[in-house]
């Protein structure tokens, strides 16, 4: 109750102020409307009933002959992601919509550092009834069981969030359902970069110059190589040449008389330097509040990943990260495995999350030695609905950091008003005045994978 | 993918002879490999079928988690096949005693596969064969039409979950001619059910006035009646002359429409669109039965894999190591739904009752419960009871004639429902209620039941019109694009389809709408909306 008082006390406030009648709307259907801030409700298929989930989620060769889902992957079959791409892109010229997913599926592994499994994924959409929706009149609803037990009384627990474990969005069957292809997310940021045509990094002045190598003649070589080094082949040859007693002390009087062995010729070629002065650290903040629940979850830790697998490939792997999630309160977690999985609940308050990563850099001095990246995906609510603690968060955050990149993964079900972190955003103005470092994107809950990768390309792409 | 060895095979024809004897009735053959890791990874997306056509999706990892098993009917890992000869999958290492247990096993699943009616249309040509043949089919045309052949597939594969395998299945089930002439079965069946469109007393009214005839005048008595018919209703002669003439119109299935009537389809250089068309149809309709017959299949299996090893005089000693595994295939679990228990129990529970009598009235009327629990009028037909049932029942009905107040007692069977405790954010099962009716409603919630798609075979001018018939629940939103993208590619013109979704305020699952003032959830609003494809674009009206 507490929250409906506040916000009508910021609503009084409000309305000694001029609101335009859209605005006022929104206040009110925000303060009495259905955007209320619930706890989190997993759907019925989570795993915690094991393989009788469901009735038809058993078999045979699981249950009498102990066999478990075969383990292999795309590349069993003999296909590479690029003939899949390919076929993608083919399916796109033929003017249907693309059918591979490489980021849906994208699981980091836990305690495996930058390890990220990449699976080529695709859904074949056919008319299914939507079980989620059972109309409570009918009585429906519940589970199988059997045992002791009156009616009504609790015959267990399980907790809502699962400490480190619990596969989210993920793939298969659970820990032991390997049939997935590995592939680190260097890999993925690989394909991004030269499939998805996501932009290089470009040179941003002295902080962010972020080369990963660069090409230079400055090895020597002698024999073969790329260009000719003229002056220091005259000297070889001219040092064979007097050691063989072509040259007498007046000079040279014919250069055609003089012996060039192959061995004299000193050619530059071209070499690799790797550029170690730049590294990165990217915070990644999520929004894991009760109402981020479904999509706009799975919308936002999928582009994570995909950044967080670009941004390892444009460093060259030298990229550190943070991860942090919030609610009403902040907290950091380990990796990205806690991260990705790590199921909502609770209120939302972005200044708390911003708060965090100011605090985290300011105690660890990182702004001098770092690159910093900060990535966060909400669904655009927030308690502080003007963005009155939040924005000057947001400043001081642009003070040291080379890009902020918000996503809003707006809900279906929130109409066409713009959501309130967009909002106090827009209105603030720094889009404008920091357009270098402030980015901020907003899309449909339900958006495809184009939409996702097209939004990192606006979040990261060169001012 | 290898043959099991000769000294396994001959423990299984040992317990062919053995099922035998206890009234299993299948064919003398069947073929059993054993399966390696790699052999599994080719199988599971072709649902076993050594033979299935190629498609690319077959070689991706598909996503599978939103409606799974309504995706999928076909059980990816089936151990076997309703093929003829069957065809079953092993493991290289098991131990004899084991290998005897799965055997027994699979010959109950071939019994039920080639005895039950759900099965019936499978019964006359063998999958493994017809599948080869269609597999080189589609690479036929794949070498001339190249990918286009893919989208054939892919369209097509997206509506295989509403084809009429009910229709397919009472072809070849017709009872046989009724006395009564075909003028008055027209009237009957399809005059006044479909043409008028009667209430349900009217029609008792309409039977009971044909009787009343028949008594009176006898042989004349049908003249009469429709003397009198043609009084009431002027245009059935007309209507019966014209179904005389253009013959009955069996329903058909959207595959089978777009076939008939696609403008698209039915132009020469797509003709060969057609036969992909069928190989996926088929496919899909021969999968059905296994789904709807779950609990049925794998109680049936199970009951006989218990009965018949532990009469099995070869592999004594090991009834410790069967009863391990056995009990961890059919125990009850505390919470969920095991379909090897329920369907084990719900067989050894009917045998019992029907031998001691208590599918009757008499016991019915039986108000003590002292009475009740000792009522034995050695009936003892048990036995030919549950075969009869594994005939003639599918799932559905099994629960819903047998799941009653005595079994669910008798196995302490309860809904198991839970409840967020948001102060310490832990989820709290609950018993929500014991009795049966509430028990039976819950299992038939979880039973398979794709959505009924309606064609409106009177569309407005070139369009498909298609209703989806509202049973209480939306289709998955997501999935309508893709689908009806499909649809439009094989229709060759716009496609609307009518379905019903929770308003926007009530879009949220029910644990979370909240409550009314009585506690009641809130329930939800429904909307009519009409999604319509044309030229790729979709869009979305409230009706």
């Amino acid at each position: 109750m507490k929250k409906t008082t506040d916000k009508q006390q910021l609503l009084d406030q409000l309305e000694q102020q001029e609101l335009s009648p859209e605005q006022r709307s929104a206040l009110e259907r925000e303060l009495h409307g259905e955007a209320i801030h619930r706890p989190f409700v997993p759907t019925r298929q989570d795993n915690t009933l094991g393989p009788f989930a469901s009735l038809y989620a058993s078999n045979d060769l699981q249950m009498l002959q102990a066999m478990s889902a075969p383990q292999g992957s795309y590349t069993t079959h003999i296909r590479t992601l690029d003939e899949l791409l390919e076929r993608d892109r083919q399916r796109e010229k033929d003017g249907f919509p693309r059918k591979i997913q490489v980021g849906r599926l994208i699981k980091p592994q836990q305690g495996a550092g930058d390890k990220v499994i990449v699976v080529p994924t695709t859904v074949e959409e056919k008319l299914i009834h939507d079980n989620q929706f059972s109309d409570p009149e009918s009585g429906g609803g519940g589970q199988g069981g059997s045992g002791e037990g009156d009616e009504g009384e609790v015959i267990g627990e399980a907790p809502v969030r699962p400490e480190g474990q619990g596969e989210g969005q993920g793939a298969g069957e659970g820990k032991d359902a390997a049939h997935e292809v590995e592939s680190s997310a260097y890999d993925l940021g690989r394909i991004l970069t030269e499939q998805f045509e996501l932009p290089n990094l470009k040179n941003k002045g002295k902080k962010s110059s972020l080369t990963q190598y660069t090409y230079e003649l400055t090895d020597r070589n002698r024999g073969f190589g790329q260009l000719l080094d003229k002056k220091a082949t005259l000297r070889r040859v001219l040092e064979t040449n007097i050691a063989l007693g072509n040259v007498d002390e007046d000079g040279v009087k014919d250069p055609s008389q003089l012996l060039i062995a192959p061995r004299d010729k000193v050619y530059r070629v071209l070499s690799r330097e790797k550029d170690y002065e730049s590294q990165a650290m990217v915070f990644f903040v999520r929004d894991y509040s009760g109402s981020m629940h479904g999509k706009a979850t799975e919308l936002v830790v999928s582009q994570h990943v995909m950044i967080y697998s670009w941004l390892l490939y444009q460093f060259a792997r030298r990229v550190e990260t943070r991860f942090i999630l919030h609610d009403t309160e902040a907290r950091e977690v380990p990796d990205f495995h806690t991260y990705y999985n790590m199921q909502v609940a609770g209120g939302t308050r972005v200044m708390a999350a911003y708060k965090m990563v100011n605090d985290i850099v300011e105690q660890e001095n990182l702004a001098r030695d770092y690159n910093i990246y900060v990535f966060h995906g909400t669904d655009g609510d927030d308690w502080d609905s003007r963005g009155k603690e939040t924005l000057p968060e947001l400043k001081r955050m642009l003070d040291y950091a080379s890009r902020v990149g918000i996503t809003i993964a707006e809900h279906l079900y929130g109409g066409d008003r713009k959501t309130q972190v967009e909002t106090y955003i827009n209105q603030s103005g720094l889009l404008d005045t920091h357009g270098d470092l402030l980015r901020l994107d907003s899309m449909g809950e339900d958006a495809p994978e184009e939409r996702i990768i097209e939004g990192i390309k606006t979040l990261i792409s060169p001012s | 993918m290898e043959l099991i060895n000769q000294h396994s095979k001959k423990i299984m024809e040992g317990c062919k002879e053995r099922a035998r004897d206890a009234g299993l009735r299948f064919d003398d053959q069947s073929l059993e490999y054993v399966v390696t890791n790699r052999d599994m990874l080719e199988l599971s997306p072709k649902v076993m079928i050594p033979t299935l056509y190629d498609y690319w999706v077959h070689d991706v990892e598909v996503l599978k988690e939103k409606g799974k098993y309504e995706l999928y009917p076909g059980n990816p890992y089936e151990t076997v096949i309703n093929t003829r000869p069957a065809i079953s999958f092993y493991n290289d290492n098991n131990p004899d005693w084991l290998n005897v247990m799965i055997f027994y096993h699979v010959l109950g699943h071939i019994d039920f596969f080639q005895n039950n009616l759900f099965f019936r249309h499978t019964w006359d040509y063998d999958l493994a064969g017809q599948a080869l043949a269609d597999k080189r089919l589609i690479a036929r045309l794949r070498a001339e039409k190249g990918r286009w052949v893919d989208y054939v597939i892919e369209f097509t594969r997206g509506i295989d979950n509403l084809v009429g395998y009910y229709g397919a299945l009472s072809t070849l089930e017709q009872s046989k001619a009724t006395q009564e002439s075909k003028r008055c079965n027209y009237f009957f069946d399809l005059f006044l059910q479909q043409e008028r469109k009667v209430t349900p007393t009217e029609y008792v009214a309409e039977v009971a006035r044909y009787n009343s005839f028949q008594e009176k005048f006898k042989s004349r008595g049908e003249a009469h009646f429709f003397a009198e018919v043609v009084k009431q209703y002027p245009e059935f002669e007309g209507a019966y002359r014209a179904y005389r003439k253009n013959g009955h119109q069996p329903k058909l299935d959207l595959i089978e429409h777009l076939i008939a009537h696609s403008p698209f389809l039915n132009r020469s250089e797509n003709e060969w669109m057609k036969s992909v068309m069928q190989v996926v149809r088929s496919t899909s309709i021969y999968f059905q039965p296994q789904i709807r017959t779950k609990i049925m299949n794998e109680g049936w299996a199970s009951y006989w894999h218990e009965t018949l090893f532990l009469k099995d005089e070869r592999i004594r000693g090991h009834e410790v190591d069967f009863a391990r595994v056995h009990s961890n295939v059919t125990s009850i679990p505390r919470v969920g739904l095991n379909p090897y228990a329920l369907g084990l129990r719900l067989f050894q529970s009917i045998e019992e009752f029907e031998d001691k009598g208590r599918y009757s009235l008499e016991f019915q009327r039986l108000a003590d419960a002292t009475e009740r629990k000792h009522y034995d009028s050695h009936k003892a037909t048990g036995h030919q009871l549950i075969f009869d049932i594994r005939e003639n029942y599918n799932d559905f009905n099994f629960i819903n004639d047998f799941v009653d107040q005595d079994f669910v007692d008798q196995h302490q069977l309860f809904v198991a429902d839970r409840r967020l405790d948001e102060e310490r954010m832990v989820w709290q099962y609950y018993v929500k209620s014991r009795s049966a009716e509430d028990y039976r409603q819950m299992l038939m919630d979880s039973l398979y039941h794709p959505p009924t798609i309606e064609i409106d075979v009177r569309p407005s001018g070139s369009e498909l019109s298609l209703q989806h018939v509202f049973e209480g629940k939306p289709l998955v939103r997501d999935f309508i694009q893709n689908t009806l993208l499909g649809v439009e590619f094989l229709w060759g013109a716009p496609v609307a389809l009518e379905t019903h979704e929770p308003a926007p305020n009530s879009s949220l699952p029910a644990e979370s709408r909240g409550h009314d003032g009585q506690g009641k959830p809130v329930p939800i609003q429904w909307n009519k909306v009409i999604y319509r494809m044309e030229d790729r674009q979709l869009t979305r009206t409230l009706v």
